[in-house]
């Protein structure tokens, strides 16, 4: 019975309480490996596709397409062939859904502030039972913590994960000092203090990424690893049009027309990112934030920030995620990156990696970090 | 961010901009309550406890508790918008109406066209709408297309607790009169609402689905409906766009033509009566600017032609509902051309 392992739906977000099987993408009997696409998911808020968790042979569909079912109850079976039928009937016969993780529910993502300074910063925790050296993931230019959405809870399986709104996005403050990257740096390092771990591992996407390498700069005794995605710092332009039509755009259409920008398949551009976008946009103050933020590091199609001298940091181990498709960042800036740098590259990927192959890059995470902690 | 009933996003939407902005007052009958009976004060809110706490917090002389005579107070609401407050008037049901329209059609809405533009009138109307409730025929009525045939009104319909309280922000800081629906169904409807302010543009719609093979337009109330006939059509390979106006007047075209342009059909689901509605307004415009496109004859999904009924029975199958909307889909996707 030990052979066999339960498939079970995702939750992705907190709101999220149920999904619906939108479809199956592989057949019963089937040979799948993880990060292999299985199902078409859709929730009240997105939809996208489900990778497996898990590598096996698919011995059984549990929910059939059209299903609308709690998140952690069955979806298939995988089982090596050895393990009879019966034993599979008798496992979904038995198999029970997990008590729905609610906000006090150890492991369960919960929503936290830190106020300093006039300013607050509202992050999400999970994982916050593990041990293990915690880590911190910082969204890109006007993003939010929803972007990790695929990766909270695969890496809080093993260690303490803070999800950060970057000052100015999502539901942290909007009123900025200046917008530059010391000060957005500067807050993601108070969090750093308030989570009270002698060392935390950053992964930072785009602008977030280059949070994470100005605070290995500037704290690099508290920083165990970085990882950037799609990192700003390694290369001089950015795709303006992206910048200035983030900014500019008011409407949906001008919204989704960005928003594919972003990523290989505008297909993925859901209603309701758009509308996430929109609504962000809408709040007091995130226009100018966003503005501001846009002129001390994005200017007129120029990044700012640059970190080629990087080898100085050289004891910190250090990666970078880029996806060949990338439209906003040139993927070749992971070419010129010193040696000691881990690169993955991802085919088919654009700029959103942790989002688009999302069980890939948790996979490479999970692996870069156990070496991380090894090396010390 | 906190989950929020579309009653107190409204009413942290109207307590946001009194803060802010010292013009605004809240004005109708029995908004704060208790007057005159020792220990009774802020008593009912409104009679369905939308602006409850506005009275101790800002006090009497911002939140009114007018007599019952609509033609009085709307009067009023229209002639202290007109010279420099921003009055935020309840007009308990939409059905009361009739006896101010002089106020609203032929006043508050003409001022600016009538004095050259040199006159504003920053009017909000706050007012009740919709069956369901068992209230009858003189409590229960949608009569925004009455509203919407007006120029120099605004219409503003909110479907869910986050659009009402952009909405309201928007309507209040809005320099023309404003007439805000709020389906009294919808008071206890809990979302996601920010603690933030934040407005919603007003003549810019919502798509709340996409999907390529119709397009479904819907208002208020109607809205969480065809949301949840097209999750459902979704999972049986239909795909349907879901299109929210949010305001009638002014009404965003652009989008829903755009979207009969992919999908080639047409589904308009409205709780008002069948004629000159919403329904009737929204097939002309796409009969009228989009007919080489369409693949199927239009829909509409509306109440019948009779008064809202008493019984609970006939109420019930008298208001549009999923299985209707679903009907007609279906009916606009399998015709054959």
């Amino acid at each position: 019975m030990s052979d066999i392992q339960p498939i079970v739906m995702p939750k992705w977000g907190l709101a999220m309480e149920e999904g619906a099987l939108t479809s199956w993408l592989v057949q019963s009997g089937s040979q799948i490996e993880k990060g292999q696409e299985i199902a078409e998911i859709e929730t009240s808020k997105l939809a996208n596709v489900f990778e497996s968790p898990a590598s096996g042979t698919l011995r059984r569909l549990v929910a059939k397409k059209g299903d609308v079912v709690p998140v952690g109850a069955l979806l298939a079976v995988l089982a090596p062939l050895s393990v009879s039928d019966a034993d599979i009937d008798s496992f979904v016969a038995s198999f029970v859904v997990e008590a729905h993780t609610d906000e006090d529910a150890a492991g369960a993502t919960v929503e936290r502030k830190l106020e300093h300074g006039g300013r607050t910063l509202v992050f999400k925790a999970a994982g916050l039972q593990n041990d293990a050296t915690p880590v911190v993931l910082i969204h890109g230019f006007g993003g939010d913590s929803d972007n990790w959405l695929f990766n909270i809870d695969e890496l809080a399986k093993s260690r303490p994960v803070y999800a950060v709104d970057l000052p100015g996005h999502g539901k942290s403050s909007k009123t900025l000092a200046s917008g530059d990257l010391g000060e957005l740096a500067k807050a993601i390092a108070d969090l750093i203090d308030e989570i009270g771990a002698a060392k935390v591992h950053l992964v930072g996407h785009s602008l977030g990424g280059a949070v994470a390498f100005q605070i290995l700069r500037d704290r690099p005794e508290r920083v165990a690893s970085v990882v950037g995605i799609a990192p700003i710092g390694f290369d001089e332009r950015v795709n303006g049009d992206f910048v200035e039509g983030f900014i500019a755009a008011q409407k949906r259409k001008e919204v989704k027309a960005t928003l594919q920008l972003l990523l290989s398949d505008p297909d993925l551009v859901s209603p309701q990112m758009i509308e996430g976008v929109l609504r962000f946009k809408r709040l007091e103050g995130a226009r100018e934030a966003l503005q501001a933020i846009a002129e001390k590091n994005l200017s007129a199609g120029r990044q700012t920030a640059s970190f080629h001298d990087l080898a100085g940091e050289e004891r910190v181990p250090v990666m970078v995620v880029w996806g060949e498709r990338d439209a906003i960042l040139d993927p070749r800036a992971a070419q010129r990156l010193p040696p000691f740098v881990e690169v993955v590259r991802l085919e088919n990927v654009g700029h959103m990696p942790h989002l688009e192959a999302a069980s890939t890059v948790n996979s490479k995470l999970a692996a870069f970090f156990e070496g991380a902690e090894r090396r010390r | 961010m906190s989950k929020k009933s579309y009653r107190d996003a409204i009413r942290e939407a109207i307590a946001s901009e009194m803060r802010r902005d010292p013009r605004v007052i809240v004005m109708g009958e029995d908004n704060a309550g208790g007057a005159g009976a020792p220990g009774e004060r802020d008593a009912w809110g409104g009679v369905l406890g939308v602006t409850k706490g506005l009275q101790p917090e800002f006090g009497a002389e911002r939140v009114l508790d007018t007599p019952i005579t609509e033609s009085a107070f709307i009067g009023a609401a229209a002639g202290a918008a007109a010279t420099g407050l921003r009055p935020v008037a309840e007009l308990m049901f939409v059905d009361f109406m009739g006896v101010c329209f002089d106020q609203i059609f032929n006043q508050a809405a003409k001022f600016r066209y009538m004095f050259g533009g040199k006159a504003v009138t920053p009017l909000v109307i706050r007012t009740m709408y919709g069956a369901g409730f068992r209230a009858a025929s003189q409590h229960s009525q949608c009569l925004y297309p009455l509203f919407t045939h007006i120029p120099g009104l605004k219409v503003v319909l909110p479907s869910s607790p986050y659009e009402a309280k952009g909405l309201m922000i928007q309507s209040i800081r809005d320099d023309d009169p404003v007439i805000f629906f709020e389906h009294k169904l919808m008071y206890d409807e809990t979302a996601d609402v920010p603690d933030e302010s934040y407005t919603i543009p007003f003549g810019e719609a919502n798509v709340t689905r996409e999907g390529k093979d119709a397009t479904v337009v819907a208002f208020g109330r109607m809205v969480s409906f065809a949301n949840q006939v097209a999750d459902e059509l979704k999972r049986e390979g239909v795909g349907v766009t879901v299109i929210d106006p949010r305001t009638t007047s002014p009404l965003d075209t652009e989008t829903i033509l755009d979207s009969v342009a992919e999908t080639g059909r047409l589904v308009v689901v409205d709780e008002s009566h069948p004629r000159c509605s919403m329904a009737a307004d929204i097939a002309r415009l796409v009969a009228e600017e989009a007919f080489s496109d369409l693949k199927a004859p239009i829909k509409t999904v509306t109440a019948p032609h009779t008064p809202v009924p008493f019984s609970p029975a006939l109420e019930d199958i008298y208001i549009p509902n999923p299985a209707k909307i679903r009907d007609a889909v279906l009916a606009v996707t399998r015709h054959a051309r």
